[in-house]
Parts: C-alpha cells; structure tokens; sequence
C-alpha cells in the first residue's frame, strides 16, 4: 500500500548571507537583498517524505505558502523527486502569524486527504517551531516532533525515534499523523539531473504573462503546471486569516543603538594580551 | 480563547518530566512575580504528572501562590495530546491572563497546541517580558496592561514587542536562563488545588515505548567563565584552540548559532536567544560578530572580552577590553600568557612560604 505525504515547506530569507550588503542604514535588513532558500529542515521533511515513497509507494505533495516567488521552492521539490507542488498565494494572508498560518495551511491539506503531513521542525526566519503542532491541531493529527528516525511503517501505524533534546524517546501510533522532521534525520537527496532539464520549464499559472486556457492545458499535460491557490479555492474563513486571523500584533519595533567605543582596546601582541590577562586577574575575573 | 479577564491570574506551566522540575519553570516564576504583583494578581503554576504533589513545595518556595496540582496516570510522562487538554481545561476553568512556558522541547510541542486550541496568540523565545499600554494602529482602540512580548526580530539590530490584546490568554515561551532564577525561601507557602483531571476513556494517540534521557553535557549557566568561538573559527578542528583556551581557564565552551550550523560544536553550547542566557564572571567572545540573537544571551556577562578581526563588529558594543586581531594569533598567546601567569603566581606563593 502507498500513502499519501503531504510536506509543508517554507521559502526563507537566508539568513547566514546577513552580509553589510543586506544591511540598511537604519540597521534593518533589506529583504530583497537577501537571496532566498528552502528552509534547510523543510527539504529534511522532503527527504522524509520521498524516502517512504521510495519504500512503499504512495505520492509526496510539497504545499507551500508565499508570494509568486515560492514557485522556486515547488519546482525545486520537484528537482528532487516530488510529484506535485502547490502554491498559496493571496494578498489576504499577508501579515498572518502562526496560528492564522497553521489554520490557512490546514484548509489546503484537508483538501489533500494526506496519511502523513511532513513539515520542518522549525524555519530559520523565525525558530519558532510553532507552525507544525498548531496545524497538526488544527487537522485533529497526532503530532509527532523533532523526528531522527523512521523506523517503521506498517499499515497504519508509524514507529518514530524523536531527539527530546536531553535524550530521545520512541514512539508509536497512527496514521493520519503530523511529523517534524530534524536536521539530524536524514541527507536531503541532490537534484536529479533529469527531473531539472524537465521541470525546470514547470510554471503556475500567475507566472504566465497572460495565460490562454490552450497554455495552460499543454503544460497540465506535460505535467507541467504549478498549481496555485487563494484563500477561496482552500474554502479558508477569512476571520481566520492575515491580520484578522492573527492575535498577535506588533506593538513596537526598536532598532537597538550600538553604544561601542567604552571598551579597553589591547594590541594583538604578547604585551598587549599580557595586560589583558594582568588585568584581568588583578581583577580577580580570573586566576 | 478566552476573553479579556482582567482579574486573571498569571501562570506558569511547571514542566516536571521524570518526576523532576527542571531550572525554567523556578526562573518563570521570578518572572512571573514580578508581573503579577504589577498587575495585582496572584501567580499560579500548573503542574501536570503523576506522584508530582511533593515539587508543589519548591514552587511555592520560589514565588508561587497556587499550584495547581493535575495528577493522573496517563500524565506520568508527557505527550502533547493529554498536557494540552488537561491545561486547556484548566485555561477555561479559571481564565488565566498570561501563560508562560519555558522554550524546552516539551514547552515548543505543548504551548503551540494550546495556543491552537485556545486559538489564543503565542510569541517564542522573549528575551524579556513587561507589563504596558497598547494603542491598536489603525482603531486608535487603547488596551491597558498588556503582556509586552520583547524578543529580537529577523535581521538586523531590532527588538520587537509583541501584544495579544484581544485574543486571551496571553501566551510566550521563553529559554533557559534568560530569567533569573529567584532564591528559594523556605517557609513561604501557598494554596494547593487539586485539579479533577478527566482523561477518563481518552485513548492517547502516542504510545511511548522507550525513553533515554541523559545528562546536559554542558552547563553553561553555571560556568563562572565562557570562552566562546563563532564562523570566525573557521573549522572544527579549529574550534580546539577554543576548548584550549577554555582549559587553562577552567572555562566551559559556547558558541553562537552560526558555529553549531557549521558543525564546529554541539548545540547544547549555543549562547543566545535560542541557546542559553548566560551571565558569568568573564565571557571571552572569538570570531563572533555579535548579531542581536546572540548579545541577548550574553551580554549581562561581568566582564566580555572580544576577539575580532573586523573592528566594527557589533560585539565590540558590549565589550569591556577589545582585541582587534585573529584569533588564531590571538588565543596561542593569551594561552601562553596564562601559564605564564600561573608560573608567576607560583613563583609568589613559593616566596611567600
Ligand atoms: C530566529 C533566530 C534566532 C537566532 N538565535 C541565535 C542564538 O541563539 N545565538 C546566536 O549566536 N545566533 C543566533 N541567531 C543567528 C544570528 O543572527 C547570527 O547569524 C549568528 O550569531 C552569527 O554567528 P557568528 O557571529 O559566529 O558568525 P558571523 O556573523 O559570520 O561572524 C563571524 C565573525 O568572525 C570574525 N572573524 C572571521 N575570521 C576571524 C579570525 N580569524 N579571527 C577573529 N575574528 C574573525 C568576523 O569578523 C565576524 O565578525 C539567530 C538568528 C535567528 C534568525
């Protein structure tokens, strides 16, 4: 028997690349300065998901949320071995926090019919963790978090070693479940050569300056389209969305002032490090 | 969700796996004192297990009013399913305003299924929590006392503060060591409740078959020196002239988040809003640029020193003595200068003999 994955994948910011570059003036980060990637847990949940594909069938959708720009995120999923990528995209789940995330993530799953909904344990943007739990609740899944192992996979029950952070437990139950996956768990597989001469050419509908149906039909054939839904498509309530479907709200964003300069600066040679190390144990910091 | 109670007490969920407090739920509740005496309301710590009643002395001991006390079998260990309905339950008992939990792994797998329930909002990781006033942007609608939610955000140098003025209870996680912890003092008490807990006939979705807890290598809150290395390291075997200078110090190892994605050290040593908070004698900063994430979790250190190449790195901001240099010429000399130092000392304790 096969079974369907979901994988639920965000595009991030890369936030290693903060060079002065990204930088604004004001010390905010300019975001379109800042290349994009996928967030490196969601392509461990991917791996996850192609690797029980591999063993028992079944089909792997990646759903992401975002502007038009995510579609590099769906056809990168499918470089490495997906069957169908899915963009949500609408000007109204703008702001969303990660409850009114969660709760647009799991009006698209629902529609999916998913056995095994995947997601990374955290995204680098933001560390939260959150999103995964709260869509798992939302869909009435078991959650499962922090996944390094699946070790078995029979019928409809899932046996999974989770990193508890001092320690690690494991743990049973079934299917329909919600994992998320750890760094740790598992080498993301490279692209495949084949798949990016072919789905390179892969496109959603919005990509399309102006898309006749004749288009689109071709690229459906071929397996090539992208698809791409709003709010409404999802039957997503929207009290539940953006910034209504969001509790939480900025109160204050405050650039921190950089004081600098009060410091006691010390040569990079012997005496200046023998003053330092001086200093400090006359001190009595250390010795 | 609940509405806004303004009499609502402030909680703190008392994470107790395996029978024992961990250091987090103590230091939410100096936290958590601080805020209910603010807002004039007790404090409360929710503690879900079972045989658990006797930790409900050292959360009194450390600041709390109630405790409300949820035992039952199927609590023994912790599974998102069975927490959550019992604190859900309790949530909508007694209408807390504030709920805050420590950002371990089990806080991050309960408090966001709560906040899901509750459909309530949920801010992770605040390096700090206040108590103050709300003026929606666009209604002009005023909110007094709100839990003020401050962590820093994605890039750059920025703080921000995070409400939930409408959508109660007010919920945030926080990590190890960013609160202190208050000292016990024994004898002070307070009211137990014990908690009816209906699980009765709930089938538990996970079956927990084996459990390995160890010991946290490191405990960097403890340590009275940090020596700590960053990207600037360059490598894992680099990162030995860290845990070198680290030895003849007697100092544990950090590092920041950049060094554990590269792989130059284990997680357990992260310093920073999503590592520890620490705050030792002497924190000896190398090859760290000093991103807001990290100075959080370590910048009330007594006395930091730096190490860097790049003169306007942001970690020079927090310095207390500033090394403009590379470490891998830096650190053989301080280590040299250190034995040097005990030689010295020697020397004078000989003398004085
Ligand atoms: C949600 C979120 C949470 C985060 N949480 C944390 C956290 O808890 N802790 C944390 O640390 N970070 C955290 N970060 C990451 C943080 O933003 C920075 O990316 C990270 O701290 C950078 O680490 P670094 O200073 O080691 O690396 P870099 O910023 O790359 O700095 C390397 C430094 O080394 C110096 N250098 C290079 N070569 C040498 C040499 N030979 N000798 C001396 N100096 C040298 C360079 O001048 C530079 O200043 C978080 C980020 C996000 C988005």
């Amino acid at each position: 028997m096969g079974y369907n994955c979901v994988v639920c994948a965000k595009q991030v910011p890369d936030t290693k690349q903060i060079t002065g570059d990204a930088m604004k003036e004001d010390g905010t980060v300019n975001r379109g300065a800042l290349p994009t990637i996928f967030n490196p847990e969601d392509l461990n949940a991917l791996e996850e998901a192609l690797a029980i594909r591999d063993a028992h069938g079944g089909t792997v959708t990646v759903l992401t949320m975002g502007p038009p720009a995510a579609c590099d995120l769906l056809r990168e999923s499918l470089f490495r071995g997906a069957d169908r990528g899915i963009l949500i995209t609408d000007r109204r789940a703008a702001a969303s926090d990660t409850l009114a995330t969660s709760y647009i993530l799991a009006c698209a799953v629902r529609k999916l019919e998913p056995d095994i909904v995947l997601c990374g344990r955290q995204a680098i943007d933001g560390d939260t963790a959150q999103v995964g739990p709260q869509l798992a609740e939302k869909l009435g899944f078991p959650v499962v978090t922090y996944l390094e192992q699946l070790q078995s996979l029979e019928d409809d029950v899932i046996r999974v070693k989770r990193n508890v952070g001092n320690g690690w437990e494991v743990v049973s139950c079934k299917l329909p479940v919600l994992l998320t996956v750890m760094e740790t768990a598992n080498t993301p597989r490279p692209r495949a050569a084949r798949r990016m001469m072919k789905y390179k050419k892969a496109l959603a509908p919005l990509e399309l300056a102006d898309a006749d149906a004749g288009q689109l039909d071709t690229l459906k054939e071929k397996g090539l389209l992208l698809e791409a839904w709003t709010l409404d498509d999802i039957g997503a309530e929207m009290a539940w969305c953006g910034v209504d479907g969001s509790p939480t709200k900025v109160h204050r964003i405050q650039s921190v002032v950089l004081t600098g300069g009060e410091y006691h600066e010390l040569p990079p040679t012997d005496e200046g490090v023998a003053e330092l190390i001086g200093e400090l144990i006359e001190e009595h910091t250390i010795g | 969700m609940i509405d806004v109670n303004r009499q609502g007490e402030v909680w703190i969920f008392a994470e107790a796996e395996g029978g024992k407090l961990s250091d987090v739920p103590l230091e939410l509740l100096g936290k958590g004192r601080e805020l209910a005496d603010i807002l004039s309301v007790p404090l409360g710590a929710v503690l879900p297990g079972d045989g658990v009643a006797d930790l409900a002395e050292t959360l009194f001991a450390h600041g709390a009013d109630r405790v409300y006390l949820a035992e039952h079998p199927m609590l023994a260990h912790y599974q998102a399913a069975t927490y959550s309905k019992v604190i859900c339950k309790l949530i909508e008992t007694h209408k807390p305003q504030i709920c805050l939990y420590g950002a371990t792994p089990i806080g991050r797998d309960l408090a966001p299924t709560v906040a899901s329930t509750m459909k309530c909002g949920l801010t992770a990781d605040c390096t700090d929590l206040q108590i103050g006033d709300h003026t929606e942007l666009k209604s002009k609608e005023h909110h007094e006392k709100l839990l003020l939610q401050i962590r820093p955000a994605f890039g750059g140098n920025i703080i921000a503060t995070i409400v939930n003025p409408r959508r109660w209870p007010q919920m945030a996680t926080v990590r190890e060591g960013v609160m202190k912890m208050p000292e016990p003092q024994a004898g002070l008490t307070g009211e137990l409740i014990r908690c009816e807990v209906s699980l009765d006939g709930f089938q538990a979705p996970l079956e927990i078959i084996e459990t390995h807890r160890r010991e946290k290598k490191v405990n960097l809150k403890a340590a009275r020196i940090i020596v700590a290395g960053g990207a600037g390291v360059g490598s894992r075997d680099n990162f030995r002239l860290i845990w070198d200078l680290a030895n003849c110090l007697g100092a544990a190892v950090g590092g920041s988040r950049a060094a554990v994605d590269l792989g130059f050290v284990e997680n357990d040593h992260q310093v920073g809003q999503t590592g520890t908070t620490v705050r030792p004698a002497l924190y000896i900063a190398c090859g760290i640029s000093g991103a807001v994430q990290h100075r959080a979790g370590m910048d009330e250190s007594a006395k930091i020193v730096v190490i860097n190449t790049d003169p306007d790195a942001p970690i020079f901001s927090v310095a207390h003595y500033g090394i403009v240099g590379d470490l891998n010429d830096v650190i053989p000399r301080m280590i040299k200068a250190i034995r040097g130092g005990e030689h010295i000392q020697d020397l004078a304790k000989a003398a004085q003999a």
